[in-house]
């Protein structure tokens, strides 16, 4: 179940408590999220929502590991994250979080194969069960076929396929999509997004996904709008998430 | 290593870039190597000169001759061991293009002072035997297909009227080291010395310069300084120093070639560095995206650095690997080409290994500030820009 009210029920993956961030720009300070609560729980599919600006995007980026929040503290699964060294918040980022990227984000010059082995060169995993465990991701996202191709020689929603296979190919905690649809065309992104579904009912994986689509954030089980940094509506189809953003 | 096939996936991902960019530094390499031959050439005499030898020569310039009683009053002098004496013939051997150093030699010492010239007892004893003798280097004999019994006519013009000497090769020396200078001819100073024409006589029963072997190289300072002492005011006043401080002196008639080479050689070592430097900062540049990804997927920032200075490494390795082959293929055939116009331009060994860690060392600091930016990027803001 996803909350916005700050309530600990304490079985919560995602726990973010009084999250800021500011920027500065040209000697003006921009507050881009101003003290947000959330909690996700594992299994959970929350999309963000949101015009340009108002901090979908931001906070993706802190919740993965990749921006320091100004205020606030971030906890997943038990790791405080936002006082982690940013050596530290790297190695986290390869054990915890999957990234799903609009542009896909592939490396040009490898296979699908040797794209969706790169988190696994991180690890100690040998040859063999590095092999074993990208076949496996490249099945889940119905590409094995595919895995010698560059990603030149695949369509977009192929591509994205071999991102996700990427993202969850280290089984990561959970995964973050920042628009993961917003590059194909609307076959490819039903296609895309029946992936993400299957991901999380069948796999169990929790997501966080930003998007712009309506009708792509209806497939997840709660959609959170994002208005100028604050969490100001809870989405219709959410049951359980308590309306309203913190202030 | 788990990055192998990222590493060289990305080296060959332009290859026409690549291809340019190995190519600069292969050449740059090339000139590079050449120029620390040339450098080494000039230096060869200095390095391989004896400590514990003397040279002596006219105060007034080398050109100048001594008497060659000089010799016995030389040898007199206490920490002398051996003394001999050598002139300059400069003949020409069939044609000037063939030039070739050829000594008048002093044949009873001549073997004391040098005993790194190695030339078989036998025709040693006929050279001496011979007035008409000659002993040729190694490599002279091979160049122009001489064997031990040929006859060999050189013409000159410095002594008199221009006339034929002709000389029959008794022998080959050949030196310990296998860069030592087998170009040399020698002749018989009494030869030489009875063929002086009346029109130049004042040049008979002189040497152009002394070399002398010392009991102790110690001995160096006092012995020159008594030398050059006992024959002040006279009309054949000397100048005598040790014999890398004269082969240094000699290099130095050229001009100051080491400062050339050096001001060449850091032009080189920049434009090398400036074209790696440049194909890596390009590289990184349009490959922002992935570095983020990569960073975004958990690669520490070290390992950035180290993707970068691998690839830029490799660059280095293939153009410098490449250049080297290119230098051990041309300078033999430079070498030949400037023959009598440079000292023997040979790559040793050491020459090769010290052009492989340089290569190496470019790659490495033209790698270092783009691996650095790389390094330094952040994530949230390189995805941005995409």
């Amino acid at each position: 179940m996803i909350r916005v009210d700050g309530q600990e029920n304490g079985k919560s993956l995602i726990q973010v408590r009084g999250l800021s961030k500011t920027y500065r720009r040209g000697g003006e300070e921009i507050q881009v999220l101003q003290r947000l609560n959330l909690d996700v729980d594992k299994g959970d599919f929350v999309g963000f929502m949101g015009p340009s600006g108002s901090g979908k995007t931001t906070l993706l980026n802190l919740l993965g590991g990749l921006d320091v929040p100004t205020e606030g503290s971030i906890t997943v699964d038990g790791d405080e994250i936002t006082h982690m060294s940013g050596s530290k918040l790297t190695k986290w980022r390869a054990r915890h979080v999957g990234f799903i990227f609009q542009m896909y984000n592939l490396i040009p010059v490898l296979t699908a194969y040797q794209n969706v082995e790169l988190p696994l060169l991180l690890t100690k995993l040998s040859g063999s069960e590095r092999r074993k465990h990208v076949e496996t991701a490249l099945s889940v996202v119905g590409l094995t076929d595919r895995m010698n191709h560059y990603p030149r020689q695949l369509s977009g929603g192929q591509e994205q396929r071999v991102t996700i296979a990427r993202a969850i190919v280290s089984d990561p905690t959970f995964l973050l999509c920042d628009e993961p649809t917003g590059d194909l065309d609307r076959k490819s992104a039903d296609e895309i997004m029946a992936l993400i579904e299957e991901l999380v009912a069948r796999h169990g994986k929790t997501v966080l996904m930003v998007t712009h689509d309506p009708v792509v954030a209806a497939r997840a089980h709660t959609t959170l709008h994002l208005e100028k940094g604050v969490l100001v509506e809870a989405s219709k189809l959410a049951q359980g998430v308590v309306a309203g953003g913190v202030k | 290593m788990k990055f192998r096939s990222l590493i060289f996936a990305n080296l060959f991902r332009k290859k026409i870039r690549l291809i340019l960019t190995i190519g600069s530094f292969a050449i740059a390499l090339v000139l590079f190597t050449f120029l620390a031959v040339v450098n080494s050439a000039f230096h060869r005499g200095i390095d391989i000169a004896g400590a514990d030898r003397l040279v002596i020569v006219s105060r007034v310039g080398l050109m100048q001759v001594m008497p060659v009683s000089y010799g016995d009053q030389v040898r007199a002098i206490p920490g002398v061991k051996y003394v001999t004496h050598d002139h300059w013939f400069g003949g020409v051997y069939q044609d000037e293009r063939n030039f070739f150093p050829q000594f008048v030699i002093d044949p009873e010492n001549h073997r004391k002072v040098y005993p790194e010239f190695i030339v078989p007892d036998d025709q040693w004893n006929a050279f001496v035997k011979d007035q008409q003798g000659a002993i040729a280097g190694a490599k002279t004999a091979k160049r122009f297909g001489w064997k031990v019994g040929d006859r060999i006519p050189i013409k000159n013009t410095l002594y008199g009227p221009t006339k034929t000497w002709e000389f029959n090769l008794d022998g080959i020396y050949r030196t310990e080291k296998p860069d030592g200078d087998e170009g040399q001819f020698w002749l018989q100073w009494k030869n030489f010395d009875e063929n002086i024409p009346d029109s130049i006589k004042e040049m008979k029963s002189t040497a152009g310069w002394y070399i002398l072997k010392l009991d102790s190289p110690d001995d160096s300072v006092r012995v020159a300084k008594a030398i050059d002492t006992k024959f002040a005011n006279s009309s054949y006043e000397t100048k005598t120093e040790t014999e890398s401080a004269f082969a240094a002196g000699f290099a130095k008639q050229f001009g100051n070639i080491e400062f050339l080479i050096l001001s060449v050689g850091s032009v080189v070592f920049f434009t090398l560095l400036l074209v790696t430097g440049n194909t890596m900062a390009i590289s990184v540049r349009e490959r922002t995206a992935e570095l983020a990804v990569l960073k975004a997927i958990g690669v520490t920032d070290r390992s950035i650095l180290f993707l970068v200075l691998a690839e830029s490494m490799m660059i280095a390795l293939f153009g410098g690997v490449l250049g080297l082959l290119l230098a051990w293929a041309a300078i033999p055939v430079i070498s030949a080409a400037v023959t009598g116009l440079l000292p023997p331009l040979l790559l040793s060994k050491t020459m090769l290994s010290f052009g492989l860690v340089f290569a190496v060392f470019v790659g490495v600091v033209s790698g270092l500030l783009p691996g650095i930016g790389a390094m330094r990027m952040r994530v949230v803001n390189a995805l941005r820009r995409v």
